[in-house]
């Protein structure tokens, strides 16, 4: 397998506190966890009791080129662990702020699984918004850090999901995606059209056989 | 006397030499001792006749080793093994024996003799292949198992082959035999003279008497003794109670090693199993060498060279017809290709008991002596090529086997289990967290009266001194998981984690300390987690002091993270640089260090949220602390949290 010189590295920040429930997200590691310059962080391994080492994680973040939040929506929002993590580790002085650029220009954004299907993450279904406006704190965040935001990768209707094959076909997408951006054949140029990244099929570039 | 101890001097020294040799070039234990035996018997003569009587008494290994089996056997186990005992034992007893008999009767000896024969070498040596077996590992797979069965049988069908032999006495030598008279083998029996019923009845009755002895009154009587602390006094018990047993099953006409192994089994769930092993362990060990040594330089050379050809010719016919007959019973039951050779060739040779057949038959009139002194070297040669046939197994049959299969699946023979020393106020919570996790623990503690208390909870627990490494081999310590230190006594605890790490390199030790002090010797003996017992709760008692001045309790939390970081990044850079022969006081770059960190600590705890922020003060710090001299961002700036 010949892999281009300068790869992108990818982090994966996976927060997920019931793993032997996670059906979606534990296909979607096995596919991440496989790929080499892919760095997955399962933070609830990392730090069971939530005392989370900023220098780590500081360093891990300069590290990488390309940034990923990876969980389950818990009441409209991150799990708990990954709030923490935001309050840690985007400090002042290092992710905003006086001299807080350090995150400057890294790609973001997040693989979230939903249990609710799409229509009802809309301003007429029973969540009455859409999925992104539950991630505003997020975007906005990942904005002020003068990073460049992506729309999510998404899983709607994920514990239906779990009864055909979609699972495994959303997990293997999601290792095509990674594979793509690591070795820059995705093509970014019609992301902010687009209100989740797998809204259609992903503009992978063709492979220019070597 | 000196007599004595230069024989005795004489056999340790043969087989100290001889049998790391063998070791070295990967023959086993077993043919190193019994070229000790062959080199100090037959070819230097530094041994003679008195091998003869030695033999006897170093059978008693054998009976030993089946006690040691039983006690890892526990009843379920066994009954779980009922079908393949019968199905493999009977197949193989019966086909060997009729396949030897006929193949005599073709060389035209009598029907009687030619039985004889085949019942002394439907035989294996229990000794031999158990020993190989343990030493190879291959005792808890398959392979190892079904060899196991067919040897438990083998020792059952001795008893019924013992009673057999004399009725096939023939009636020619029978007349010589009086002429001779009794040669003096003056056997103690209770049973002589009594009717068949009442035979039955005493053999009843002893069996029972083991069995029922074993499980209620062995325990009272180990804990008598346990509570006493003198470790001699509770090998002296464990030989007792084995040599007892195997006197009672000779009394009735039972074989001791049958009897023992019951014993064993009745055993293996009591809570002093792993400290009778380890204490009959040596003795087993010893005797069983001393047992090879003797068949090595039993062998008649003299016959052998005249006979050569034929003896040889005789002793590789009937391992192959043993082999085949093994093989036969292997495809029937479908053992796996690597068990089936295992089982094959492990098996192939003839055994001690073949030899004790023997002697009983000569004794009875049944195979003439000049015949039986050519079959004892008949069996002793198929026991000395038997480790040939082992190296067979692992140099050619393994090879072959691991190119030919796409791997077969790991065959988990037992669940790894985790070994917990000492059971006190330490190591009773993690085993009761272990436990409810859903975890096996193997548990030892040397406090009797509290085994028995834990065990009205249902918990089990192992008596012994869990600082001898003896033990906790016999607890399973090359299978395990984790080992878990929880013993009171700082030298032992340093002593023991040296030894198992020398021992096991890649096992997980989690080790209780008592002061810091510890934790260097700990993590410098080995041990992977090492815990201060009296840390965690010192920091939690920190805490309710802090919540009672009315201190935040978040902020308390802070500050006790920052505590125990500084206190265990600082204890583990002191240990990378302790040293083992230097008192900490002389050790400079100990001392420096030291004072270095101390001096730190006050500067992490004592944080007012005023100033600048360090490395010691992050987390959740607004930036109008963060960045009291830097220029101020207010458009760009999240919203604040309050200042304390």
């Amino acid at each position: 397998m010949s892999e281009p010189k300068n790869a992108s590295k990818i982090l994966i920040l996976f927060a997920h506190p019931a793993q032997n429930h996670a059906k979606a997200n534990m296909a979607m590691m096995a596919q991440a966890k496989a790929l080499e310059n892919v760095t997955f962080v399962d933070l609830y391994a990392e730090y069971p009791r939530f005392k989370i080492n900023v220098d780590a994680e500081q360093q891990r973040l300069l590290e990488h080129d390309i940034i990923i939040f990876q969980f389950p929506i818990y009441w409209y929002s991150t799990p708990a662990i990954l709030k923490e993590w935001q309050d840690l580790v985007f400090e002042y002085g290092f992710a905003f702020g006086q001299d807080g650029n350090k995150l400057a220009g890294k790609k973001f954004f997040c693989a979230v699984t939903a249990a609710g299907d799409e229509l009802r993450y809309s301003d007429s279904g029973g969540n009455e918004h859409g999925l992104r406006d539950f991630l505003l704190p997020i975007e906005q965040s990942i904005k002020l850090c003068q990073m460049d935001l992506l729309p999510p990768f998404v899983l709607y209707g994920s514990l239906a999901a779990q009864q055909g094959n979609e699972i495994a076909e959303h997990a293997m997408l999601y290792g095509q995606m990674l594979t793509a951006m690591r070795d820059n054949q995705f093509d970014y140029s019609d992301m902010s059209s687009r209100e989740f990244i797998n809204q259609s099929a992903l503009p992978i570039k063709q492979q220019v056989a070597s | 006397m000196i007599g004595l101890l230069l024989q005795a001097f004489i056999y340790l020294c043969a087989a100290v030499i001889a049998v790391p040799i063998a070791k070295r070039f990967g023959l086993g234990s077993v043919l190193g001792y019994l070229i000790a035996g062959i080199v100090i018997g037959p070819m230097t003569g530094l041994v003679g006749r008195e091998t003869q009587d030695i033999q006897h008494f170093a059978e008693f290994g054998v009976v030993m080793m089946l006690f040691v089996v039983g006690l890892e056997l526990d009843p379920k186990t066994l009954w779980k093994m009922r079908s393949k005992l019968l199905g493999l034992g009977s197949f193989q007893v019966f086909g060997t024996a009729a396949a030897v008999m006929a193949i005599a009767m073709v060389f035209g000896l009598v029907w009687s003799v030619a039985l004889a024969i085949g019942l002394v070498f439907s035989l294996s040596s229990t000794a031999i292949v158990l020993q190989t077996l343990n030493e190879k590992g291959l005792m808890k797979g398959d392979g190892g198992q079904n060899s196991f069965s067919v040897l438990l049988f083998q020792d059952i069908a001795v008893i019924a082959m013992l009673a057999l032999v004399p009725l096939l006495a023939l009636p020619e030598l029978q007349a010589a035999m009086s002429h001779g008279g009794d040669d003096g083998h003056g056997t103690y029996s209770l049973t002589e003279g009594m009717a068949g019923w009442q035979v039955t009845l005493v053999t009843i009755a002893a069996v029972a008497a083991v069995v029922v002895g074993g499980h209620y009154l062995s325990r009272p009587l180990f804990r008598f003794i346990a509570a006493t602390k003198m470790r001699e006094v509770f090998t002296a018990a464990a030989l007792m109670l084995v040599i007892g047993i195997a006197i009672l099953m000779t009394l009735v006409g039972l074989s001791p090693a049958l009897g023992t192994f019951l014993a064993g089994v009745v055993l293996a769930n009591s809570e002093f199993r792993h400290e009778l092993e380890s204490d009959i362990e040596p003795f087993k060990g010893l005797l069983l060498g001393l047992f090879f040594i003797t068949v090595g330089a039993g062998i008649n050379f003299a016959l052998l060279f005249d006979e050569f050809a034929l003896i040889l010719g005789l002793t590789l016919g009937l391992m192959l017809l043993k082999s085949l007959v093994l093989l036969v019973i292997a495809f029937v039951f479908k053992m796996r290709l690597t068990d089936k050779w295992l089982f094959s060739l492990g098996l192939a040779q003839a055994g001690e008991f073949g030899f004790v057949l023997l002697a009983f038959s000569v004794q009875n009139a049944v195979i003439p002596a000049d015949l039986s002194q050519m079959l004892l070297l008949v069996v002793a040669l198929s026991m000395l090529l038997t480790p040939a046939l082992f190296i067979l197994f692992d140099k050619i049959v393994l090879p072959i086997a691991n190119k030919n299969q796409t791997r077969e699946d790991d065959e988990i023979t037992e669940q790894g289990t985790i070994i917990i020393a000492g059971h006190g106020r330490f190591g009773q919570i993690v085993n009761r967290v272990l436990l409810s996790s859903g975890y096996k623990t193997v548990v030892i503690d040397q406090h009797a009266d509290l085994i028995e208390g834990m065990r009205k909870f249902g918990v089990q627990v192992f008596y012994g001194d869990a600082s001898r490494p003896d033990l906790l081999h016999a607890a399973g310590l090359h299978d395990a998981k984790l080992l878990v230190v929880a013993i009171d006594d700082a030298e032992q605890a340093v002593e023991l984690i040296k030894h198992v790490r020398m021992e096991c390199p890649n096992l997980h030790i989690v080790a209780r300390a008592v002061d810091r002090n510890e934790v260097y010797r700990l993590y410098y003996a080995g041990a992977n987690d090492i815990v201060r017992e009296l840390f965690d709760s010192s920091v939690r008692a920190s805490r309710y002091a802090l919540e009672a001045l009315g201190m935040h309790p978040h902020e308390i939390e802070k500050n006790m993270t920052k505590f125990v970081d500084h206190d265990r990044t600082a204890t583990r850079a002191i240990a990378a640089v302790w040293k083992e022969d230097v008192d900490n006081f002389e050790n400079e770059e100990l001392m420096s260090l030291a004072k270095s960190i101390s001096t730190q600590l006050d500067d992490i705890m004592k944080d007012d949220g005023s100033k600048l922020v360090s490395k010691h003060h992050r987390g959740w710090t607004p930036p109008n602390v963060a960045a009291v001299q830097a220029a101020e961002q207010p458009e760009l700036k999240p919203e604040a949290k309050p200042t304390k």
